[in-house]
């Protein structure tokens, strides 16, 4: 399969992603999954922007990523999908059965969270989310770099 | 005559801190650039703080890359302002020429810091 990577990241696109995940792993395209950025040209404009050249963007609503995450399965660019919070991957793996992996990246300290991990921070509410998806057969993990060891799910909920 | 052109530099890790405090030792330079580093940022978080840092005054924006949340956050606060404008691929002889030429305007600036930047980039 060549979507290569399932992320959560509050920072959507950033240097962690452009420059450290896209060279380990050999990426040439992101797709943002995110309803706010893909219907605001301004933005859309702004993440277009910010990638290396030879790194293709494209952008996604929620729903028309669950309609297309079979094609990007099947696509030959190795893809990264990208999503900036819990509620939108457990919305993308309730509408599709494609994936199998998801990495939760980078959460930052909000109201309601507690810190899990240096890098992640969770509400009850986002945890339990998480477990849920663990419990369906997807295996969730912790990592923020490529070089990093993996944390369980049961390591940061 | 208007107040200085201020410097503020934001970047991944301490990168911003370091340089800043390198020009420091060099020049002498004591308040024309500000440092802001993204470690524990979320967007919101580092806009917040390049808000504060570039405050109401006029500002060039230095950013490492042409990429990522350092440069995200500085289109962002451009967006919102007149009076500021942004250069990436922040280098000490950037920085270091930018110390002596704050009576430019924001455009002029960064215009210069390219130049400054590129000559201070050689392969030997």
């Amino acid at each position: 399969m060549s979507v290569v990577l399932v992320r959560i990241d509050d920072r959507l696109i950033h240097g962690q992603i452009v420059v450290g995940w896209v060279q380990a792993l050999g990426v040439k395209r992101v797709v943002l999954v995110d309803d706010a950025v893909s219907g605001n040209e301004w933005e859309r404009e702004l993440y277009t922007l910010s990638v290396p050249p030879g790194l293709r963007v494209e952008f996604a609503s929620v729903v028309e990523a669950t309609e297309m995450m079979a094609e990007w399965m099947g696509s030959p660019d190795r893809t990264i999908v990208l999503v900036g919070n819990v509620e939108t991957i457990i919305e993308l793996c309730n509408g599709t059965d494609q994936i199998k992996k998801v990495n939760v990246g980078g959460l930052h300290d909000a109201t309601g969270r507690t810190q899990r991990l240096p890098y992640v921070y969770l509400s009850e509410d986002e945890a339990a989310g998480l477990r849920a998806l663990g419990e369906n057969g997807i295996e969730v993990t912790a990592q923020d770099v490529p070089t990093a060891r993996p944390v369980a799910l049961r390591g940061f909920t | 005559m208007s107040e200085p052109l201020q410097g503020v530099v934001v970047t991944h890790g301490g990168v911003a801190q370091a340089l800043v405090e390198a020009v420091k030792g060099i020049t002498g330079d004591n308040g024309g650039l500000v440092a802001i580093t993204n470690i524990g940022c979320s967007p919101e978080a580092l806009l917040d703080r390049l808000d504060t840092a570039v405050g109401t005054r006029r500002v060039l924006v230095f950013t490492d890359m042409p990429a990522g949340s350092c440069f995200q956050a500085a289109l962002k606060e451009q967006r919102d302002r007149e009076n500021l404008a942004v250069v990436t691929g922040v280098n000490l002889p950037m920085l270091l020429d930018f110390v002596y030429h704050r009576d430019l305007s924001p455009g002029a600036a960064a215009e210069r810091a390219m130049s400054s930047g590129n000559r201070g980039i050689r392969s030997l």
